[in-house]
C-alpha cells in the first residue's frame, strides 16, 4: 500500500538553526542579489550553509514549495470556494485523491465531524476567475470522481479579513505580509 | 463575486478587505510579471544569485526581475518569495469556524484577526460564517487561542483539525492566455 504521504507524523526533527532559519524566511527571501547570503548574515551562518539547509529541508518535506507565494484574488482569480462532503469514512482517502487531481484545487484535507452541527469530513477549496467558473469546474470534478449522491455544501468567501504567512515561532507576522489592502 | 452584500466601509480596519471591491489586476501586469508569477512558484533557484538565474533564463536583468517582484509584492499579488510548509511540521495548526449573527460579524472578525497566531480569516457564505486558521508553537497555545477567542467573544468555536493531506502543492498554473 502506499504511503500517504502527510499522515505520517513523526515530524523531523529540526535543530534550532532550521527553525531559525524557516523564521527568518517565513516574510520571504530579501529581494537583494545575495538573498541567501543577507539571510545568513542576519543569522549567523555563511550562503552555502542557508543554500545547503533549504535543499534539504526540501529533501525532507518540510517544505513542501519554495518560490514565489502568489495571491490567487489579486491576479484575478476573484472567486473562492471551499467545498466540503460527507462522505462514508471508508472513502474518503480515495476521494480526496482524486479531488486532488485537478488543477483548479488549492487544498484538499480530511478533517473531523462535528455531530450533530456539522456532518461534513472531506474539504477542498477552488479557485476561479468568477463564481460560474468554480461552480461549473466543480460540476465537472464531481462527475469525474462519481461524487454526485454525496452531499455537499459550497462555501463561497466573501469578506477577507486577514490572510499573511503564518507566524510559527511565536513571532509577529511580517509587516507587509497581511492581506492587500 | 460572493460578497455583493459587503459594503464599503470607511471605519473597517486596515487589514479588512472587501472582495467585491478589489478588482483584479491581470490585465495591468507586464509579459515578466506574468511569468514570474506563474513559473517561478516552485524549485525556485538555490543558487548564490538567484534573481540573477532567472534573469538569465528569462532574458532580461537582474535589476528587471527585483524591480517586477518588489512591484509585485508592494500591489499584493505576491505575498512573498519563499517556503510554503508542509502542515504540523513546524508549530501546530487547526482551521476553525464560528456562527456569528451578521451585526457582530466584523467586531468578532475584529477580535480574531487581532492574534498573531491568526494568518487566515474569512467570512464564508454559511450559517458558519467566519472561518480562520490558528497556528501555534504547540498544542497547548493552539488550544488557549482558541478558548480566549470563544470566552472573548461569546460564540464557540469549532476546530477543525487536519487529519489527511491528499493536496500535492505544484503550484497554481495561472493559466495566462
Amino acid at each position: 500500500m502506499s504511503l500517504a504521504p502527510q499522515t505520517g507524523r513523526t515530524s523531523p526533527l529540526l535543530d534550532e538553526t532550521d527553525r531559525r532559519l524557516l523564521a527568518a524566511i517565513q516574510s520571504g527571501l530579501p529581494l537583494v542579489p545575495r538573498p541567501y547570503a543577507e539571510l545568513g548574515a542576519r543569522l549567523g551562518l555563511s550562503e552555502v550553509e542557508v543554500m545547503a539547509r533549504l535543499q534539504q529541508l526540501q529533501t525532507r518535506g518540510v517544505i513542501r514549495r519554495f518560490g514565489v507565494v502568489v495571491r490567487h484574488h489579486e491576479v484575478g482569480y476573484g472567486a473562492n470556494a471551499m467545498v466540503v462532503w460527507d462522505v462514508p469514512d471508508a472513502q474518503v482517502r480515495e476521494l480526496g485523491r482524486c479531488l486532488s487531481g485537478f488543477d483548479f484545487i488549492t487544498l484538499c484535507y480530511r478533517r473531523p465531524r462535528h455531530l450533530p452541527q456539522w456532518r461534513y469530513n472531506l474539504y477542498c477549496m477552488i479557485h476561479g476567475k468568477t463564481r460560474e467558473d468554480v461552480l461549473s469546474n466543480l460540476e465537472w470534478m464531481v462527475n469525474r470522481c462519481g461524487m454526485q449522491s454525496l452531499p455537499h455544501e459550497v462555501l463561497f468567501s466573501r469578506r477577507r479579513f486577514k490572510q499573511c504567512g503564518a507566524a510559527y515561532f511565536g513571532e509577529t507576522p511580517a509587516a507587509g505580509s497581511v492581506g492587500g489592502g | 463575486m460572493a460578497g455583493s452584500s459587503a459594503t464599503r466601509r470607511s471605519t473597517g480596519t486596515k487589514k479588512q478587505d472587501d472582495m467585491t471591491d478589489m478588482q483584479a489586476n491581470e490585465t495591468t501586469l507586464s509579459d515578466l510579471e506574468r511569468c514570474l508569477l506563474n513559473d517561478f512558484q516552485r524549485d525556485f533557484p538555490l543558487s548564490p544569485t538567484p534573481y540573477a538565474d532567472i534573469a538569465h533564463k528569462l532574458g532580461v536583468s537582474e535589476a528587471e526581475v527585483l524591480g517586477a517582484l518588489t512591484h509585485l509584492k508592494q500591489q499584493g499579488a505576491v505575498s512573498r518569495v519563499g517556503a510554503v510548509l508542509r502542515p504540523n511540521t513546524v508549530g501546530v495548526s487547526t482551521l476553525a469556524a464560528m456562527a456569528v449573527p451578521n451585526a457582530e460579524l466584523e467586531t468578532a472578525a475584529a477580535l480574531v484577526s487581532a492574534y498573531p497566531e491568526v494568518n487566515h480569516n474569512y467570512e464564508r457564505e454559511h450559517r458558519l460564517n467566519l472561518w480562520f486558521v490558528v497556528t501555534a508553537p504547540d498544542s497547548a497555545r493552539l488550544q488557549q487561542v482558541l478558548n480566549e477567542i470563544s470566552t472573548r467573544s461569546g460564540y464557540a468555536v469549532l476546530p477543525f483539525p487536519l487529519l489527511e493531506d491528499y493536496h500535492i502543492d505544484l503550484g497554481f498554473d495561472l493559466k495566462w492566455t
